[in-house]
């Protein structure tokens, strides 16, 4: 894993005591809130509906053990004792006091963690595969790289004033779970004929309140050229954005506005202009991150005994049938901790919770945690004869729900909760769908559903890419939820049609029932997903489940 | 032709907790909505509000909300004021836990 160097130290340290100033300027008022404002967005501080929020970037996802135990420190003393993990890798705290923050930033630091540009006008976290080194389809490692994009794009001068904030993703395998294609900028890792490492290259994705899917700008762009190249498509957008419409300032719109040809042409004579200005540093520098990013000593040990208790614990067996990822190595597995448990807040973790991750992380994961865009916790790298203490653990604390991928795995953005933009609750319907589904004792006959519901038209909830996504409205001053079906995050990505009306809270998650329940029943075979099940026959019969067959021609 | 001017409170964020805070009548910052000062009159309330933002080193965006007159002081209209006075309701947190009485209805919350 990435350590940090001499230079990342100063400049964090630097950070944190330019900001801790910053602060105390603010507090005896030198620093007026429209002065501050902008300081303490840079240092990811927001204040919300009931209190400040911190939020702490997780570069690619990617955990070792001492910093999840820094979190859990932190949370305790800091914070009311738990953290709540989102969709672009990062996590937050809900509570910390404003004075509190710079000694917040410090204890993060002496783990190698940040919150710079975890928000604000610039490029944000670069997330990537959660699998990434571990998963067997995987083609490279993303995270070397998306070191080396955090490092470039840290404080750029250039780029702290963008139109609008910017999002990277990478995945290093061809089945995306990274979400690619609802980025601004979305890199897939691919080889070229003649086996040469490159990327494929998207632009102009995002969710939001025009939500669009990246499109290809470029097919194959070698290794060596990424930077120059991802500066070219930087510089031509901080020109061409809009600023003067904050919903027309994203990427997507410069795309959709001008062309992605005359897009293209921009950025490819840029390109030409910069790329000789590399000299080639930062591939020695990438060779210097890679060699940090080495696999773990992977052993060579009989799996008989998982094999055994899993013939004999029906149990463990359903939590392996659904937690497990295939690993690369034989005999290991990738393990995924639910955070979903049904009827718990998604995506929370309380500080014991951190530090039983952090512990089975030592003792059986070589020290490493990824936490995913889905609001779970990874341990990428565990031997299978290890799967049995790691449950035995992981049900100890509340942690062995065996529901990844099915409908109580459920994305949910903190909404009117806690967040000073949510127009609706997210967290409760999440609550309300998972203990339904668990009374119904149908999730695992449903079998793989995506639900992401989102309390505002933002989509921090990407509620437009769920199968079944969920957006939380105000409708004359009273909850309302609206349906959109047959959207998808991966290499296959699509954005969900949305149905008709929306439903109050009250009947939301009935009308979710219908849907899962009437699929069961329309569904080709046990092996169709619900996916594959709306895209073969379309919206109607799913609206039918939904509306009782009174078909309704104006949408909410 | 302007709107008819319905009453409202002061609020904001107080500046080192970050929590809800209204004004009340006697110029104080509280916690309790109830204490709040109901502002019935619109040239009170561009007062009002110039006293509050005047105070930068104490709150931040304080801004006039709309309230209405309840038994035992002002209750807010919107669902979104209430959950400020009440905190999430996810977990037992915030000015609920800190016994402040939630003031106004947030929906399907009866049962917590």
């Amino acid at each position: 894993m990435y350590q940090y160097n001499e230079f990342d130290e100063a400049f964090v340290r630097s950070r944190v005591a330019q900001f801790r100033s910053q602060v105390e300027r603010r507090i005896d008022g030198s620093l007026t809130e429209d002065e501050f404002r902008p300081l303490r967005l840079m240092n990811g501080l927001y204040l919300q509906l009931h209190a400040y929020m911190l939020r702490v970037a997780i570069p690619y996802g990617t955990l070792s053990s001492s910093q999840m135990r820094q979190l859990a420190m932190i949370a305790e003393r800091w914070d009311k004792g738990y953290g709540h993990f989102t969709t672009r890798q990062n996590i937050q705290f809900n509570w910390p006091r404003l004075k509190d923050v710079p000694d917040i930033l410090d204890a993060l630091a002496d783990v190698g963690m940040h919150a710079i540009q975890t928000s604000g006008n610039c490029v944000r976290n670069v997330t990537a595969d959660h699998f990434a080194a571990a998963a067997a389809d995987e083609i490279a490692d993303p995270r070397p790289i998306a070191e080396l994009l955090r490092e470039w794009s840290t404080d750029h001068p250039e780029f702290q004033f963008l139109p609008r904030k910017f999002k990277i993703a990478i995945t290093g395998s061809p089945n995306d779970r990274a979400v690619t294609r609802s980025h601004d900028i979305g890199l897939r890792m691919v080889r070229n004929d003649a086996g040469e490492p490159g990327f494929e290259v998207l632009v102009g994705g995002g969710l939001g309140r025009t939500p669009m899917l990246a499109q290809v700008i470029r097919d194959f762009l070698p290794q060596a050229d990424l930077l120059p190249y991802i500066e070219a498509i930087l510089g031509a957008y901080n020109l061409k954005g809009r600023r003067d419409n904050k919903y027309k300032a994203r990427i997507k719109i410069t795309v959709f506005e001008n062309g992605l040809d005359a897009f293209k042409a921009d950025v490819e004579e840029r390109f030409a202009r910069l790329r000789s200005q590399w000299s080639g540093a930062d591939q020695e520098i990438l060779k210097g991150i890679e060699a940090q990013f080495a696999p773990p000593a992977f052993r060579n040990a009989p799996t008989d005994e998982y094999e055994t208790v899993r013939a004999t614990n029906p149990v463990f067996r359903a939590w392996t049938d659904v937690n497990l990822h295939p690993h690369k190595v034989d005999g290991y597995a990738i393990v995924s901790i639910s955070l979903k448990k049904h009827g718990a807040t998604p995506g929370d973790a309380t500080a014991d919770q951190m530090r039983v991750m952090a512990d089975l992380a030592d003792r059986y994961g070589h020290g490493e945690l990824r936490v995913s865009h889905e609001q779970n916790i990874i341990l990428p790298h565990v031997h299978k004869s290890d799967l049995p203490a790691v449950w035995a653990i992981l049900r100890e604390a509340d942690l062995a729900t065996a529901n990844i991928g099915l409908v109580s795995d459920i994305i949910a953005c903190p909404g009117m909760d806690y967040c000073a933009l949510a127009t609706a609750r997210s967290i409760p319907i999440a609550q309300q769908i998972a203990t339904r589904f668990e009374e119904l004792q149908v999730e695992h006959e449903v079998g793989p559903l995506k639900i992401k519901i989102s309390g505002c038209i933002n989509a921090c909830g990407h509620h437009h890419v769920g199968h079944i996504g969920i957006l939380g409205l105000d409708r004359a001053g009273v909850e309302n939820y609206q349906v959109t079906l047959g959207g998808d995050g991966t290499e296959t990505a699509a954005i969900g049609e949305k149905m008709g009306p929306g439903f109050p809270a009250e009947e939301i998650v009935g009308a979710i029932e219908r849907l899962v329940l009437g699929y069961l029943e329309i569904r080709r075979d046990a092996e169709e997903t619900f996916l594959e099940t709306f895209r073969r026959v379309g919206p109607e019969p799913f609206k039918g489940f939904l509306y009782g067959g009174e078909e309704t021609a104006d949408a909410a | 032709m302007s709107r008819r001017f319905t009453p409202k409170v002061i609020s904001a964020n107080d500046l080192i907790e970050g929590d809800a805070v209204w004004l009340t009548e006697d110029d104080r910052w509280t916690r309790d909505m109830a204490q709040a000062e109901l502002i019935e009159d619109e040239a009170h309330a561009a007062i009002r509000l110039l006293f509050a933002k005047g105070q930068p080193s104490v709150v931040v965006g304080a801004e006039l909300v709309d309230a209405v007159a309840g038994a035992d002081g002002p209750v807010p209209v919107h669902f979104r004021e209430a959950f400020r006075t009440h905190g999430p309701t996810n977990y037992n947190l915030g000015k609920r836990a800190e016994g402040f009485r939630p003031r106004g209805h947030i929906p399907g919350n009866e049962a917590l």
